[in-house]
Formats: C-alpha cells, structure tokens, sequence
C-alpha cells in the first residue's frame, strides 16, 4: 500500500488531517510519540470510526509495529467502539433548561418617605420603598414595585472629610442648605440626609432649639424627602428628634436612629404624633433587630409602614461578610413571613470611607503591591460596598461620594430594568 | 451535597472508633463529613479495606457519592498554583459556607509584544494585598488570540507558560486552540470556549487533551444541550458561560442567567451543575474612557463574586480595581462559621526592651493583624497587649462593652507586663480614647490616645515616644 492509497482511504472517511499523526516519505508513519498516545487514538477512534482501524491496520500491512507500541491496547478499544458503534453525536443533544421558580409568601412593607401638600407636608414628590417579594433585582420570581434609592450626607457643621471627597463639598461645607441643593441639583441624590453632629455633647453641643433650624433651612432648600440623623448621643438624640419631628409636622421624614439602648419609645411616639418614619438601628444581629422592631410596633404602637431599619453596614473588608448575611437573612426571614423583619433596609454605605484602602494615600504594608491613587479607589471602595449590600436587600443607601452615588444609581437603574441601553459587541474582539 | 443526616453516612463507616481519621468517632467524623470539613479518605480503615474486597469499595464510592458537593469542582492548572472552581453546596453563604473563591484570570491578547506580554504577566504573578494575616493574591492569565494566527497563539500561549500559573484558553477556532494545546495540554488550562458553531471540534479538542471545557451560550436551552452532549460522552471538566453582558437590559439578562443556572443547578437540575464563568472583561465594549471601563469592570466583578461566578476574565490590572475584588471576594468566601479571633495575651513585636512603648489593640483578627503588620512595616520594637473582645473590633467593643478599664487592668495582670517595661505608659487606640480616664484610675498607668489608624503609628511616635516627663494625652 502506498501513502496515496491510505490517504484515499481517510478520505472515504473525510478526514483530512490526523493531528498527532504525521505520514512522511515513501512507507514511513511516525507517530509523534507524547506520552499519551492511546487517548489520541481513542479520540479519533471515537471520531473515525472505522478510518483509524484501519489506519492502525493499513500501519500494520506498511510494518508498522502498532501493537507493540500500544501494548496490544488498541486493537479491543477500537474494535469494542466499532461494535457499539458508538461515534461523536453529530448533533447536540437537545436539552431544555427549566429555571427554578422561587415563591415568597411573605411581603416587605411599603415605606413612603415625605409628604406633598395634599398629604399635609411641602415635599415636591414622595419616595415609597419596599414591597419586594422576591430577593433583590430577582424579576423572574416577582415584580419588584420599588427600585433603592440614594440620600447623600449632609452635615451641620464642617467634617474631616477624605481628601476625595472633601474637593466636592469644601465650597458649601459652612451652609447646610446650599450643601443640601448642591447634592440633589448636582449629584443628583433622590433624598438628603441632615446630620445635626453638632449637637454631641463632645463636639459643639448646639442646643435642640437652635439644631432643628438647620432641618427647617433643608427643607426650606431642597424639595425632596429628607433624613435627619442625631449625634449618637443617647441622651441627647430622642429629645432631639423629638424636636425634629415636631418642627417637620408632617413631613415623613426619617428620623435616625431609635436604638435598644436609647429612648426609643419617645422617638417613636413623636414619629406618630407628627406624621415621620423611624429608622431602627442594631449592631449586626438580626435577634435585636426583630426585637427593636417589635417594641417599636409592639410596644410604642408604631405603624408598620413607618418603620424602616438600619442593621449596621460594616464596609468592604471591616466585616461586610457579617454586614451582607446580616441583612440576607433579615430579608429572606421576612421574605418566608417574619412580619418583625418585613421592613426596607437602610444602609450607611458612608462607612466605606473608614476603611483605610479607601481613603491612605498608600499602604503601610512594605509588600504590598502599590495601592494606586486614592483618588480613584476611595469611591470605588464606596460603590462595592453599596453593590454588596443591594443584593442582600437595601433599599436605602445612605452615600457621600458623587461618583459613587452616580454608578451605583446606574446598576441599580440596570439591575432594576430601567435602562434600554445594550450594547452588542463581543469581548472576545476587544484590542 | 445529597446526604442530609450524619446517620445516612455513619451507616457505611467501619464504626469501629477508631479515630485513625483524626475524630474520636465514626460520628463525629460523619459529621464533619456533612459539613465539608472532613474528607472519606481520612477513614483509613475503610480506604485499606475498599483496595482488596469490593463490598468496602462501594461503600466508599456511596459515602464519596454522598458527600459530594451539589456543583461538580473543576481543576485549572497544576501543582502548587493549580486552582480548584466551583464545588459549592448553598446558594445563601449564612446557610454553610461558599468553598472555592472566584479565581481571578486576567487578559492576556496574543496582539501584544512580547514586552507588554511579560509586564502584564508580571503584574498577575506579583500581585499582593495584605490582609488578615496574610497575602491575597491572583490566580492566573487568560491567553487570548486576537491575531487569529495559530502560531502567534501559540507562541504566546508558550510565553505565558513559563510564569507557571494557570491559563485559561480563549479563541473560539479549533483550529488555534489545537495548536495552543499541543504545547500547554499538560498543564491544564481551560479552555474557553465550546459554542453552538464549533463544540464538535472542541469536544474533541477537549477528549483528545483532557483539558477542562468551557461551554458558552446565551441561550439556557443550548449551554444545556452543549453540557448535556459533553457529558454523555465522557467529558466531566465543564464550566460554564452564560455570556456576559455589560450594560443595560444586557446586565439584567446576565444577572437572571446566571442566578437561574445556579439556583436551578443546587435545587434540581444536575445537568447544569457545573462552575460558572464571568466575563467582566466584558465592560471594555463599552463607550468611555479607561478609568469608566475600569470602574465598570469592577462592578460587574462585584456583582457576580456575590452571586454565583466561579471563575472571572479581567482585563484591568490596575492595583485601584484588583484590591476592592480580591477584598470582597475573601470577604463573601470566608467562612461564617469560623470565628475570625486571635488568642489573647502579650505579643512581643520585633525586639522590645524594658523601655519599649506599650500598646493594646483587640482579637479581632482584622484588628489584630491590622496592627500587627503596621507595626512591623513600619520596624517598631514594641509590646502589644491584645485584649479579648471576643472577636469584635476596638470601635463596637468600646461601644458594647468589651473593651473595657477592668479588661484592660486583668489583662495587664495576667501578661505581667509591668514586669517587662519600666514605665507605665501605655498607648491605647485613638478609637477607645474615651477610656483613657478609666484605665488609668483602674490600672495606675499614665495612658496615651494613639492615633485613629494604626498605620499612622509611626509618625505618632515619632512625636509622642518617648514620652516626655509630665502630663501628655
């Protein structure tokens, strides 16, 4: 037999070329001699079929000493495949995927933050948040009405920002109100927090009276739902959004925080007489979080529509693995019918500025790898920590940084199936 | 996985108690069976038996079959860098724990010169970021062929070899793909990817090499049929692509695909049990400039590290984007059960004397290793007092009620740590300043507030140690 004629006989079985077989000269077959040669021949058994029995047995005929190279192997492995005929499919196999389907019985409440004329406030426009059925972003089980939204900080007095984030705001640091427009004309934040710190006893200790002007001067400033949020002081903060609530009459505004360990039932007695929402704050664990929630609707006779909570948002690399299951178990406890958690989450996305990668100039650690400028990490530290936690179930995220707020309000707008936008190109041409 | 109870597999172990398997009995260890963290082949026992009568062997295979995890794990790579992908048992981390982290690969285009070839090869090798006690680091490169020229493929496919990480494949012709396996086979890479068009000449590129295979196709009907067909004839190695979609309703697609694939693959569909693949590089279609390409790909690397992605393709090798995800992505696959303290107790850093300053910091292990590192970089010989707050960091357990003047005075007590330094000052952190009056009534030390962050202590004790005589705070 000459090579032409084995060459016919492939052909017969449209086979063009045998890779890791190659035929040179006259009668010599070499066969590159990898380690693996029998897998080779088993693939192109399964593949040729007949094509390379017989290749093994035109090899023979040439002199070939086949046997004696695969150890007398191949002959029953390729007969044993040409018995059960068994080849490649030539087609796929079609298989049709059916996607799980996942059906909550329960219903987180709706929350309306913010009161129009009509509904005995002066807000241009209301936010309602809630009323998911199904985790996060998860259309495919249930409709989800709400999409999160952002309130961006606002402070009474100025604060040691971050060098990223202080360039935006040095300019309106001294007016709460100008500093109030500018994050929802410029940076286009749904709600603005007020934060009254100036009234912390170790800081200025500004008295109520004189702190709550500053809410009226928001108010008066901006046409949006707004946050105000005490010092943290335990003794001082209930007396104070006490005082809040009742200059804001009304209003719907969220006052933050009620905890276990500060007079919660004034808070949110004051909620109820003057028409506000009160935002229940615990430190990562969903036990005091349920029980915070039930003395305040249990207890206080709080309604559940006015009762948003804040279970603690440790960022990025400071505990967010406690911070994300945290409000994942919260929101899936609920989600099975928990009506003690079946609130909106809120969360103080803010904190990611605490975490030293986001805002050192570079690392104190001799081997690591250069950080890279701040400039651009810091907001990047912010918006993985909001992302993270919008899919464990945030529905409110409290930010600072307005490149941060402006991508994690494009996810969510992706995310949440409000924008057309597509793009069609394959990555696989990207230079 | 399938067992339920630590019964269903107690029932094929020797229960002899023998404890060769490191657990005092068959129980226990069946019960460290369930919760992974155990292997069957710690029974030695039954290993032994399983080798000479065939009763034993299935006994084995069953309890192997019954451990195993619900997504079958993939090997890319080999020896010590070999990288282990999918293997995952719940969709919620609270409910177990998730297992293989997402391995990162990073973009490798066979268009560039061999100069860029190696900086970008150099930046994934040397990648570090401390942090808890140690370094993170990046799994590997993704060779990909642009020039569609074989031989280019595979001549960079070659190159990137030498750095000795795993590689994963990318070109959709058989044809290039074929002459990259014939000199990196036996080093595993993925190969990347198999689709309607072309799998029969990737099936078998895949049996020929035996090399894992990735499937791709947008449509879950297909990427099924494609891994269905793969299977049946004997390829096991398959991770799959649901394609990603950078931008808009592409994104939303994206995000249900990939939720649907592993949700239905852990609840009841074997067929798709497999890793999934993530291409965040996938962003760089996208309009904008590189800082905005960056940024995005970051964000879909956040996305899909939280939800279900086993393997990733990046492009952006800039510190600012792989430190966010290397972060999170330790984060969200540490394991919940685990607490993450240190032990109590004195720690001498570098070589301290009888004048060296005194610190105090908690077991918090993010804390602790936080400060330790700090220190050290920075050469500072010194004692560190670690408190025990039962894990929690110094801003929670001064609010809680962990760190405390009494805890403080205790531990002092029990470390004997007057008995090693000649003064008494002791340096506490700026975030448990507002202790500083009643640690120093409890214990009779003069306390000094450090700074807020420990990587600040060097410069705070440059101007604060040694202290001065007198009063300072």
């Amino acid at each position: 037999m000459k090579i032409d004629d084995l060459f016919k006989l492939l052909k017969k079985y449209n086979v063009e070329e045998l890779e890791g077989v190659r035929i040179e000269g006259d009668i010599e077959i070499e066969i590159e001699s990898g380690a693996n040669i029998l897998p080779i021949i088993q693939a192109l058994a399964q593949e040729l079929g007949m094509a390379a029995y017989h290749l093994a047995r035109a090899s023979k005929i040439l002199g070939f000493p086949v046997e004696q190279l695969f150890g007398g192997e191949l002959k029953p492995e390729i007969e044993k495949k040409l018995e059960k005929k068994e080849e490649l499919p030539r087609e796929l196999i079609k298989a049709e995927f059916k996607p799980y389907k996942a059906k909550f019985p329960g219903k987180i409440n709706e929350v309306t933050l913010g009161a129009t004329p009509k509904e005995g406030g002066t807000r241009k426009y209301t936010i309602t948040v809630g009323g998911e059925r199904s985790l996060p972003f998860y259309f495919f089980d249930a409709e989800q009405p709400h999409l999160p939204v952002i309130t961006i900080d606002v402070f009474d007095k100025p604060v040691p920002f971050p060098k990223a984030v202080r360039e935006h705001y040095e300019d309106v640091m001294d007016d709460p109100a100008e500093w109030a427009k500018k994050v929802v004309k410029d940076f286009g934040a749904d709600m603005v927090t007020i934060h009254l710190i100036s009234t912390d006893p170790l800081l200025d200790d500004t008295p109520i009276h004189e702190a709550v002007k500053t809410v009226e001067e928001v108010l008066q400033a901006v046409k949006c739902p707004i946050v105000v949020g005490g010092s943290g002081n335990k003794e001082k903060d209930p007396p104070l959004l006490e005082k809040v609530a009742e200059v804001a009459e009304g209003e719907r505004v969220l006052l933050a925080s009620a905890t276990l360990d500060t007079d919660w039932e004034r808070i949110a007695n004051a909620a109820k007489k003057h028409n506000q929402v009160v935002l229940a704050w615990t430190q990562l664990d969903i036990n005091s979080q349920k029980t915070l929630n039930r003395y305040l609707l249990k207890k206080a006779g709080l309604s559940p529509n006015s009762l948003v909570m804040d279970p603690t948002t440790a960022p990025l690399g400071y505990g967010i693995d406690y911070a994300f299951s945290n409000m994942e178990r919260i929101r899936l406890a609920a989600l099975k019918g928990d009506v003690d958690l079946a609130f909106p989450i809120s969360s103080g996305t803010t904190n990611a500025w605490g975490a030293r990668e986001a805002w050192m100039k570079e690392s104190p650690i001799s081997g690591d790898t250069s950080w890279g400028p701040r400039e651009l990490r810091g907001p990047l530290w912010e918006i993985v920590t909001g992302l993270t936690l919008a899919l464990a179930g945030v529905d409110i995220f409290m930010m600072l940084h307005p490149a941060s707020v402006a991508v994690l309000k494009d996810v969510i707008s992706m995310l949440g199936g409000k924008s057309k936008e597509s793009v069609d190109k394959d990555w696989l041409v990207v230079a | 996985m399938k067992a339920k109870s630590p019964l269903e597999i107690y029932k094929l172990l020797p229960q002899t108690n023998c404890g060769e398997c490191g657990f005092d009995t068959c129980m226990s260890f069946a019960a460290h069976l369930l919760d992974r963290s155990a292997k069957p082949t710690q029974c030695k026992p039954l290993v032994e038996q399983a080798k000479k009568d065939e009763k034993a062997r299935k006994k084995l295979q069953q309890i192997e079959e019954l451990v195993a995890p619900e997504i079958a794990e993939v090997v890319i790579g080999t020896g010590d860098y070999a990288v282990k992908i999918g293997g995952e048992d719940v969709l919620h981390r609270h409910e177990l724990t998730f297992y293989n982290p997402t391995a990162f690969f990073y973009d490798i285009p066979d268009t560039l010169d061999d100069k860029e070839i190696d900086e970008r090869c150099s930046r994934v090798v040397e990648y570090r970021k401390f942090y808890v006690g140690k370094f993170l680091t990046i799994e590997g490169m993704a060779v990909r062929c642009v020039s569609g020229d074989a031989k280019r493929f595979r001549d960079v496919v070659k190159k990137v070899a030498g750095y000795g990480r795993p590689m994963i494949l990318v070109s959709l012709d058989p044809k290039c793909m074929r002459s990259a396996l014939e000199v990196v086979a036996d080093k595993r890479p993925l190969i990347y990817a198999a689709t309607e068009d072309n799998w029969r000449e990737f099936l078998k590129l895949a049996l020929e090499f035996k090399v894992p295979v990735t499937l791709r196709s947008k449509d879950l009907n297909t990427l099924k049929s494609l891994a269905v067909t793969f299977r049946k004839v004997g390829v096991k190695d398959i991770v799959l692509d649901p394609v990603t979609e950078p931008l808009g309703e592409g994104l939303r697609g994206t995000f249900e695909r990939v939720i649907q694939l592993r949700r239905t693959a852990i609840h009841e569909d074997k067929d798709v049990a497999y890793p999934i693949m993530v291409t965040p590089i996938s962003a760089w279609v996208i309009e904008g400039d590189d800082v905005a390409k960056a940024y995005w790909e970051c964000v879909i690397g956040a996305i899909f590290i939280v939800k279900y992605a086993d393997v990733m393709i990046f492009k952006s090798l800039e510190p600012w984007t792989i430190m966010p995800l290397v972060i999170l992505r330790q984060n969200i696959y540490t394991d919940p059960r685990v607490p993450v303290q240190v032990e109590p107790g004195l720690r001498k850093i570098g070589n301290p004397d009888e004048n060296s300053p005194v610190m105090i910091t908690t077991n918090f292990a993010l804390t602790y290793y936080t400060v330790e590192s700090d220190l050290t970089s920075a050469k500072i010989d010194c004692w560190l007092l670690v408190l025990d707050t039962g894990g929690i960091c110094v801003e929670a357990a001064v609010a809680g009620g962990k760190f405390t003047a009494s805890g403080v005075k205790e531990l002092m007590k029990q470390t004997k740590i007057e008995e090693k330094v000649k003064h008494r000052y002791l340096i506490i952190p700026g975030l448990a300043a507002r202790l500083k009056g009643a640690i120093e009534d409890e214990t009779g030390w003069k306390i000094l507030v450090g700074p807020i962050d420990s990587g600040r202590i060097k410069g705070w004790l440059e101007q604060n140690w040694p202290p001065k005589n007198g009063d300072r705070s």
